[in-house]
């Protein structure tokens, strides 16, 4: 008596969780803020309007190639739906762990019915990557810094002008954006910069640049560093992400300002990964074309200053969900912020990046 | 005295088993077990079975062991020489290059890029023409793409005149760089990882090293191996009067320290090494109170963090319980007595202690030293977030090569390298020291 009701007990709990299973899904992103943003904007509208789906948070994109391939090879990829930068994603497209996505078949329209390509236009920089918002590497300063004696930097050139504005600065840990940033400081016209760039002396010329600031430099690896030691007052000026520099301006009101000039866009966005069950395929294209229509993408601009990557979710953004700011003239693609802007090219990058690196990691380590 | 005595009682005991088993011989003069077996196999069945039981009851953990360790090292390691991903995607293209003689300056001839040709379109079907570019733009920049665009390109090349069409698409496929490239790297097994790994180049005439300002792993192994020692040498010299004291004290305010030393052993990593860049920055605790006592000025604060002081502070600071923990429990069991028999024998202090106790505690000393040492060596979080420039170690760019540029050829290579570089070191130190000499408690 008491063993059948064991047995159809555990019988019960097997199927309950045989069937939760087949209804978690689990997206991979970058935590933080940035998670919570997108929980919000767009994981509760979709589990509300799915009951039976469970979304499972997975905090892993740092890492997400690198376990992407480890999963592939294994044969048992566990991610559904993966929050990667753009040149993550042409990376894992070339390797073959991300699907292709045709945008026109696979993702929502615009509500006047723009065609997703025409929508999302250039940003749509791999057959793999459905970009989501358009986020900056740009520059912070402190306002407060007795040396300056009242000057503000305007340009991107104050990072390498030690006699006006000295001071500590805090720059990536990796070439791109500081090698185009030296490379237009020192005389080079932007169109010109990865041509130059291209050659040994180029890159020769980009690293004489930044030498001259090198003993100034504190280098960062993870992009809250900078933030930081802005609030410590370690440094006077550093590069970081720009919805860092939001929170550190009008979250925690330090005395900090933003310099655009010269910001350089990139994308953030979706893949599914390659390997996966054709339902669970199913499941994650499902979500995928709820997560990256029109209004899904304004939203999430409530929760965190990054920009919508579809043009027709300019308009809808509004205020800060908490601060109750309008949110657009702290948007990277705000036109009074975006008047001088450099575009990162992926391309170029995909195939010099190993190369570059190793000059550049050298010559730090020098 | 005692020595005579025990040969005495050994022989009594022989000769009495002599006399016993003399009915047990068989024809041979061998030993008989009481079932009439010879004695010698009969014990040697005996072991195996006792052998097969053990390894049975060991077997389980021998097979996790195996499978989650020895295997995917071994796997990863393999890595380091492994290139069948270019002969197997490319095999037709690369049987037609063998011919070739890549010292001419001049692209292959036609056949190659018919070979070339009819590869990718079957890679291109199978979408795997654009991991044979990232393979290869490891080697040769700009490669990736090469391969990126052609293969959206091939479905619609034509019948004959490949050469052409190929250039046509791009013209780096004219480029005699790129077909040395596949030539070099057409093996199943490649050197190039290694030869990278040691900052060197293959080239017509052999590897040679690669320019000046190129070079970095050899100047990444010195430093990890330099700092290791400095972090080993700093730990023992802050841990070894730590476990005196706690060997010698009363045991409750002995316990009450040992707290104090497990207790950042039990705190997040990333706590304790985020709290030493708040105490050592040049804004920090530290340069503010120095300031404020007016021992430094304004601009003369000290650079105490995101250098390779920051990471040896940071990381003796980590490794520390490592170093004590042997080390107590070896002193715990040098007997007090020992120091005041030689001091009332007239020895100072200092000839007490050197004499007397230090080469008691030794294998305490090897054994937190090898800890320390070899868990430093791959130590790779604290030297990136405190190392700045000149504190990191050769693990930072082995974790930059498995999670950012995927190139796990040469990650693995490198990792073979450190591996190698630690046995040999662990044998001199078995050679110098002895590893019978170490000791956990």
């Amino acid at each position: 008596m008491k063993l059948r009701y064991l047995l159809s007990g555990a019988a019960a709990v097997a199927m309950l969780s045989s069937a939760a299973v087949a209804q978690d899904m689990t997206i991979v992103s970058w935590g933080g803020a940035y998670s919570n943003s997108q929980q919000k904007a767009y994981h509760d509208p979709y589990m509300a309007k799915n009951p039976g789906v469970n979304i499972i948070n997975d905090e892993s994109s740092a890492e997400a190639v690198a376990k992407l391939r480890a999963m592939n090879e294994a044969g048992n990829v566990t991610w559904d739906v993966v929050d990667v930068v753009a040149s993550d994603a042409i990376r894992l497209c070339d390797e073959g762990l991300a699907i292709e996505i045709d945008p026109d078949t696979m993702l929502a329209p615009a509500p006047d019915g723009t065609s997703p390509t025409d929508d999302f236009g250039e940003l749509l920089v791999s057959e793999c990557f459905i970009p989501q918002i358009v986020y900056s590497t740009t520059f912070g300063y402190r306002t407060d810094v007795p040396e300056w004696e009242g000057r503000e930097p305007t340009d991107i050139c104050a990072v390498f002008d030690l006699e006006n504005f000295p001071g500590k600065r805090s720059l990536e840990k990796r070439p791109i954006n500081n090698m185009e940033w030296a490379l237009l400081c020192d005389g080079v016209a932007k169109e010109d910069v990865y041509d130059v760039l291209e050659t040994p002396e180029g890159v020769a010329q980009a690293l004489a640049k930044l030498g001259t600031i090198k003993d100034h430099t504190i280098w960062w690896a993870a992009g809250a560093e900078t933030p930081q030691r802005l609030a410590d007052g370690e440094v006077v000026l550093g590069s970081t992400y720009n919805g860092r520099l939001f929170a550190l301006i009008e979250e925690q009101n330090q005395p900090v300002k933003m310099l655009w000039d010269a910001q350089v866009f990139d994308l953030d966005g979706w893949i599914i990964p390659a390997g996966l069950s054709e339902e669970r395929e199913k499941q994650a294209l499902d979500y995928i074309y709820f997560a990256t229509d029109t209004q899904r993408l304004a939203d999430q601009a409530k929760y965190i200053s990054y920009g919508p990557a579809r043009a027709s979710s300019a308009p809808l953004v509004g205020q800060h969900a908490d601060l109750g700011i309008d949110m657009a003239p702290h948007m990277p693609t705000d036109p009074e912020n975006a008047k001088n802007t450099f575009l990162y090219n992926y391309e170029w990058w995909a195939d010099n990046r190993d190369d570059i690196d190793a000059k550049f990691q050298a010559w730090l380590a020098r | 005295m005692t020595t005579s005595d025990a040969t005495g009682i050994n022989g009594d005991r022989a000769r009495r088993d002599a006399e016993a088993t003399a009915d047990n011989v068989d024809a041979q003069g061998r030993l008989l077990a009481a079932d009439g077996r010879p004695l010698k196999a009969s014990l040697a069945r005996a072991l195996r079975r006792e052998k097969l039981r053990a390894l049975l009851l060991i077997a389980p953990l021998l097979l996790f062991v195996v499978l989650t360790f020895v295997a995917p090292i071994a796997d990863m390691l393999f890595r380091s020489v492994e290139n069948s991903i270019v002969p197997n995607t490319l095999p037709r293209t690369v049987v037609a290059l063998e011919n070739w003689d890549s010292s001419s300056g001049e692209p292959p001839g036609d056949a190659v890029y018919a070979a070339l040709a009819a590869d990718l379109k079957e890679a291109a079907a199978s979408k795997t023409h654009t991991r044979v570019g990232s393979r290869l733009n490891y080697e040769e920049p700009g490669i990736a793409s090469l391969f990126r665009k052609s293969g959206r390109k091939i479905k619609r090349m034509e019948e004959g005149n490949y050469k052409e069409q190929f250039i046509d698409i791009d013209k780096d496929w004219g480029d005699p760089a790129v077909w040395e490239t596949i030539q070099r790297y057409s093996g199943n097994y490649t050197p190039g990882y290694f030869l990278a790994a040691i900052d060197m180049e293959p080239s017509a005439d052999g590897p040679r090293m690669k320019a000046e300002e190129e070079q970095i792993y050899l100047t990444l192994f010195w430093r990890t191996l330099v700092l290791s020692v400095t972090i080993t040498g700093t730990c023992l010299l802050l841990g070894y009067p730590v476990a005196w004291l706690l060997a010698n004290l009363p045991s409750r305010t002995a316990n009450l320290l040992l707290i104090l030393v497990l207790l950042p052993f039990w705190t997040s990593l990333l706590v304790r090494t985020s709290s030493w860049i708040v105490l050592l920055q040049q804004q920090g605790v530290i340069n503010d109170t120095l300031v404020a006592l007016g021992i430094l000025d304004d601009q003369g604060r000290l650079q105490m963090m995101f250098n390779e002081v920051g990471t040896v502070i940071a990381m003796t600071h980590i490794l520390l319980p490592f170093m004590i923990l042997p080390l107590y429990s070896v002193m715990k069991t040098i007997p007090p007595s020992y120091l005041r028999a030689a001091k009332s024998l007239g020895a100072t202090d200092w000839t007490a202690f050197w004499r007397v106790y230090f080469p008691q505690s030794v294998p305490g000393i090897g054994a937190g030293a090898i800890l320390v040492f070899i868990l430093a060596i791959g130590y790779y979080i604290t030297p990136e977030l405190v190392g700045g420039t000149s504190g990191i170690f050769i693990s930072n760019r082995i974790a930059y090569h498995i999670s950012s540029s995927l190139n796990w050829g040469l990650a693995a290579a490198l990792g073979v390298i450190l591996l190698a570089a630690v046995l040999i070191l662990y044998y001199c130190y078995d050679r110098i020291v002895g590893i019978d000499n170490v000791k956990l408690g």
